[in-house]
């Protein structure tokens, strides 16, 4: 998540959904928060009761809506254009809390002459893009000097090279009636958000922001989450009680997912993967360790990560083993390899717990894909539609694939469930809870980690007999997990190496450990002998301050460092809660932190900004107060690095983001993102309008995937004349392989339906109820048209445009099925995370049914030709230009 | 004698009116009613996790003999002190209903239905394509760098699995066999 990375300096939300109670102010965009996180909208009924407002921001009146103080309908996709008509309002009515912004922001950093933005011609390009690589050149974005570390500032705000003065100009434009125009919001609309905002602003009051993927499911979705962290560091509401930013994750682990990442570009803790030309460990520390702030511990991270990887075998002789890591020679993200798939280019695949036959974009290209590999490995609980594609698919019914041509061999293992198996989720606010296993699986089904482990087993036995230099890696992978009856790994015992601990080599006479048991030994080792029998690690890291970059010390992920220290305790699996923040209850990273970048919730110097807001602070000698500080803790509010001082030393005792080499809250990004250091309006990749700000209309860094199968259709297509937005029910969740097998759910919710306006039905001469068909030049859909008030029409630019709104839970498997709404969807890159723009595209609507069969085909051309020219739209190349790849992952991922 | 005062004393009225109360409390309790008792009363209980979305609810899953009995809403969790949404409530349905696969499926080439195989013999025979696989498109270097990477294995899903399983997968995917193309649903 680069859009909270590069602003505050952790991809991860910055509170805790029970602070959101504290607000006095709750905006919520992008998500239907009452719908898709029942149980954590409970804190926003919470903070409504003690008399806070709330605000809901979306295209669609949902319960969400119906719960808030102000609903503020909006066209999908524009959101970037009403919150920069919120930071102009508090910039040109000097509302925004100056004191917060001179001294915790890089308001007062200047620029470098070279900078240029889009203000400059209104063509929508910064400086430095290269038109022949379709990407950017940063060179320009960075502060005057190039130095990050120590940038020259004006604490008056009053120079025209400083970050304050470019923003205002860069926002100077969108104007609450550009808002109007723009995203169909009435200007009384927009002012009764903006006062309310600006009322829970400042010493004794905060305001939070929620979102989930209605807004980073978006061509520019970094930029929006960009957007609202200016915002938010404009009030002052970051590290703050009742403050922040809460990213409402999806899934149960997608936060662990990142943390410990299955992406392609990320090491654990948002290490950079190397790429090609990072020929050894030096060159790669040269090239990602900062020399100011907390990344100037990379070396340490990096050598303890390489020494869990691969334990004795990882010298200071070889690198560490670095030299085994693959290097990246580009973007290897899901949709560049899902083309590799369509044109043959992978062999074999392992879809361990996802769905993309239903919940990936395009999923009748994503179906086709399948069917091109030679192997397919399927690990879930029921028969999903990427299980058997093969056999019962939209594209077997109408002919289009056939089970005797499809070489594809299908391995589906069953899964284990949640209860049947133990580890740990890190939820939505980065919490680490531990689930006790209760009984076993049935039958053939495994848990992942079985799997896993028995491939590792099989696959080490292989090199172990191999000669190959290809299969060195192997060789030497610490696989020392000790396993129980099933042939499971033991879980905590993996927690423990995640944790991290110090090496056996460190000390020769160390007292080597001869049980494998949790429970320490004097000196704090855990689980610390292997699959053998031998003496494996010695005691364990309590945090990652202790880590080392010589090698005496191995550590999974080190920002997990801590919840499974030396006194020997699952602090995941901790069930006692002792205040309103859950401290004593699992463990949030970093170091149990509920509130992260919290030295901002004390003044510059030290004390509280009021007794109300108050959470940590300086008490003479230390930081002290309700949360773990987020500071160095003996470090003083006046304390200023000396000239030429290193990490966190070069921090200032009042400067909060300690992971930014400034310690600022970057309100401007000066390096990590592709597409620009501040948030412009681009169109969607599909629009019925033009841009009315930029004469390009679209990101211009953006991946469109040009391909046959994946056209977009031009602004204003008249053939596609509505708005299509997806969403998610409370009932079902994400591809249905968890919810559309089950009676209880399936009841609930039993089929596909697509959400108008009374006014679009009336046009279309469709009643509630009746059967339409959805169109894209996709592909098309058939559902049952409900007809509602909660979705209308809006006057955009003097037009009137319609939106309809779909569920994408649907499929042809399970107890309830229905059209699959990812089949109308296109697949594209965002420029930093390559996410694609599921929420903002063009559709039509046809009464009555989809035809089966042959006669589909026909009906798709009829309304979508599928012959003639590639690209549609002016702004996408003819050709597909792929992404350069990589770079700054270490901010993470939405 | 006894055994009639005995038989009369099962008849709540008689209680009631010799015990003088109104009839709603203990004493309208049939024997039948008197001796029944929550099905959890003597299960064990794990402390676990919702499954379904990222907010983290507490769960209490009770099971006994093997057996799941119920799953509730942990009262003491800070997050959602006791309850569960709709999907939430139905995770013990998720682990019980009868689509569920129990049994390793094998679908060959071209085949048009699924053939059973063991466990054992399907391990054996991905980790042979993935030994295979890895063989023909391992890449060792270009233009003169090291890459020991290999692009024609994939990985995804992540998102609804363990921190710990993440953890083996890229232990094991990306620094023991090279592969980049490893992704989830966090990207997507």
């Amino acid at each position: 998540m680069p859009g909270l990375g590069t602003s505050f300096g952790r991809g991860g939300a910055t509170t805790a959904q029970q602070d959101v109670a504290n607000a006095d102010c709750i905006l919520i965009e992008g998500s239907s928060m009452a719908e898709a996180h029942p149980v954590g909208f409970r804190w926003v009924m919470k903070a409504k009761e003690r008399g806070a407002t709330i605000i809901h921001v979306d295209p669609r009146f949902s319960r969400t809506s119906a719960l808030a103080d102000i609903w503020v309908p909006i066209r999908a996709g524009t959101d970037i254009v009403f919150l920069g008509a919120l930071i102009r309002h508090l910039i040109e009515n000097d509302l925004f809390f100056r004191e917060y912004v001179v001294y915790y922001t890089n308001a007062s950093c200047i620029l470098s002459d070279e900078y240029r933005d889009p203000e400059d011609n209104g063509d929508g390009y910064f400086s430095g893009w290269n038109e022949e690589k379709h990407a950017y050149e940063g060179e320009s974005w960075l502060y005057k000097g190039g130095d990050l570390s120590r940038p020259e500032r004006d604490l008056t705000l009053q120079d025209p090279q400083c970050v304050f003065q470019k923003l205002k100009r860069h926002f100077s434009r969108y104007t609450p009636e550009m808002a109007e125009k723009v995203c169909g919001i009435p200007p009384e609309l927009f002012h009764k958000v903006a006062d309310a905002l600006v009322a829970a602003s400042g010493p004794e009051h905060t305001a939070a922001v929620c979102y989930a993927v209605g807004w980073t499911q978006h061509s520019k979705g970094v930029q929006i989450i960009r957007a609202a962290a200016i915002l938010q560091l404009l009030l002052g509401n970051i590290g703050r009680p009742g403050g922040g930013i809460l990213a409402l994750r999806g899934h149960a682990s997608i936060q662990g997912s990142t943390d410990i990442p299955t992406l392609y570009d990320i090491l654990p803790g948002y290490l950079t993967m190397p790429h090609k030309g990072d020929e050894t460990l030096q060159q790669y520390l040269d090239n990602y360790t900062k020399k100011t702030g907390l990344w100037a511990h990379y070396p340490e991270y990096i050598v303890s990560t390489l020494k869990a990887y691969y334990g004795t075998h990882a010298t200071a002789e070889n690198d560490f083993g670095y030299g085994w890591l693959p290097k990246l020679t580009g973007n290897h993200s899901f949709f560049e390899f899902l083309y590799d798939m369509l044109d043959g280019k992978m062999e074999g695949m392992f879809l361990m717990g996802q769905n993309p036959a239903v919940g990936a974009p395009n999923s009748r290209l994503q179906r086709k894909a399948l069917s091109k590999l030679k192997w397919l490995v399927v690990r879930d609980m029921v028969e999903i539609e990427s299980a058997n594609f093969w056999r019962e698919s939209p594209e077997i019914d109408r002919g289009e694939l056939k089970p005797e041509n499809i070489e594809t061999e299908v391995f589906f293992f069953p899964a284990a469930g949640h209860a049947e198996k133990e580890g740990a989720f890190t939820n939505t606010q980065r919490l680490l809870q531990w689930r006790e296993k209760a009984i076993d699986p049935p039958g053939d089904c495994r848990s992942d980690a079985w799997f896993v482990h028995q491939l590792a087993l099989r696959l080490i036995a292989k090199a172990k007999a191999s000669a190959d230099p290809i299969d060195e890696p192997l060789r030497a992978l610490d696989w020392w997990y000790p396993e129980d009856s099933l042939g499971d790994t033991n879980m905590e015992a993996v927690l423990a190496e995640i944790n991290g601990w110090h090496t056996l080599e460190e000390k020769e006479n160390v007292e080597r450990p001869t049980s494998n048991a949790q429970h320490p030994t004097e000196d704090g080792v855990v689980f610390g002998v292997d699959r053998n029998g031998e003496p494996h690690h010695g005691p364990q890291v309590n945090a990652f301050a202790e880590l080392k970059a010589d090698g005496s010390t191995a550590c999974g992920c080190w920002i997990y460092s801590g919840v499974f220290g030396r006194d020997g305790v699952n602090k995941a699996n901790l069930r006692k809660s002792r205040d309103y923040l859950g401290h004593g209850w699992g463990f949030a990273w970093p170091s149990d932190r509920r509130i992260i970048y919290n030295r901002a919730s004390a003044r510059p110097d030290g004390s509280p900004w009021s007794e109300r807001k108050k959470l940590i602070w300086w008490d003479s000698e230390k930081w002290t107060g309700i949360d773990v500080p987020g500071f160095v803790k003996g470090k003083a509010p006046d304390y200023e690095p000396e000239v030429g001082a290193e990490g966190l030393d070069a921090i200032p005792g009042d400067a909060p983001f300690i992971l930014h080499e400034d310690g600022l809250g970057w309100i401007y990004v000066p390096k990590g993102l592709r597409d620009g250091p501040f948030p412009t309006h681009y169109e969607p990749l599909e629009s019925p309008v033009s841009n009315d700000l930029y004469s390009h209309a679209t990101d211009p860094a953006v991946n469109w995937f040009t391909r046959n199968e994946n056209r977009f259709a031009p602004p204003g297509d008249a053939r596609f004349p509505f708005v299509l937005t997806t969403y998610r029910l409370t009932e079902h969740h994400t591809a249905g392989g968890m919810s559309r097998f089950l009676s209880h759910l399936a009841e609930l919710q039993p089929e596909m339906f697509a959400e108008i306006s009374p006014e679009l039905a009336s046009e279309l001469k469709i009643n509630k109820g009746d059967y339409i068909c959805i169109v894209t030049l996709r592909g098309a859909i058939e559902a049952r048209a409900l007809v509602s008030r909660r979705i209308r029409p809006l006057r955009i630019n003097g037009k009137r445009v319609h939106q309809a709104a779909l569920p994408y839970h649907y499929g042809t498997a399970g107890l309830v099925c229905g059209g699959t709404a990812n089949d109308l969807l296109t697949i594209s890159g965002e420029p930093n995370v390559t996410i694609m723009e599921a929420k903002a595209l063009t559709c039509n609507i046809v009464p009555g049914r989809l035809p089966h069969g042959q006669a589909f085909a026909e009906f798709l051309n009829k309304y979508a030709p599928q012959a003639g020219q590639i690209s549609l739209h002016p702004e996408e190349p003819s050709v597909s230009t792929g992404t350069s790849g990589g770079g700054h992952a270490s901010e993470g991922k939405e | 004698m006894t055994s009639l005062t005995a038989l009369l004393s099962k008849w709540p009225l008689v209680r009631q009116i010799r015990e003088r109360k109104d009839g709603t409390g203990l004493e309208a309790m049939s024997e039948k009613t008197r001796v029944m008792h929550a099905r959890t009363d003597d299960a064990q209980v794990a402390r676990s996790i919702c499954p379904y979305c990222g907010v983290g609810c507490g769960q209490l899953v009770y099971h006994k003999n093997g057996k799941l009995i119920s799953i509730e809403g942990d009262p003491e969790s800070p997050i959602s002190q006791g309850n569960l949404c709709p999907k939430g409530a139905a995770s013990y349905q998720l682990l019980t209903h009868s689509r569920r696969e129990t049994k390793m499926k094998y679908r060959a080439p071209r085949a048009k239905e699924w053939t059973e195989i063991s466990l054992e013999r399907a391990m054996e025979m991905v980790a042979e394509r993935v030994w295979e696989s890895r063989k023909r498109a391992f890449v060792r270097q270009i233009d003169g760098s090291n890459i020991n990477h290999t692009t024609a294995i994939c990985h995804l899903g992540g998102a609804t699995l363990d921190n710990e399983e993440n953890y083996l997968i890229k232990k094991l995917f990306t620094a023991g066999l090279g592969m980049v193309c490893v992704s989830n649903q966090a990207r997507i």
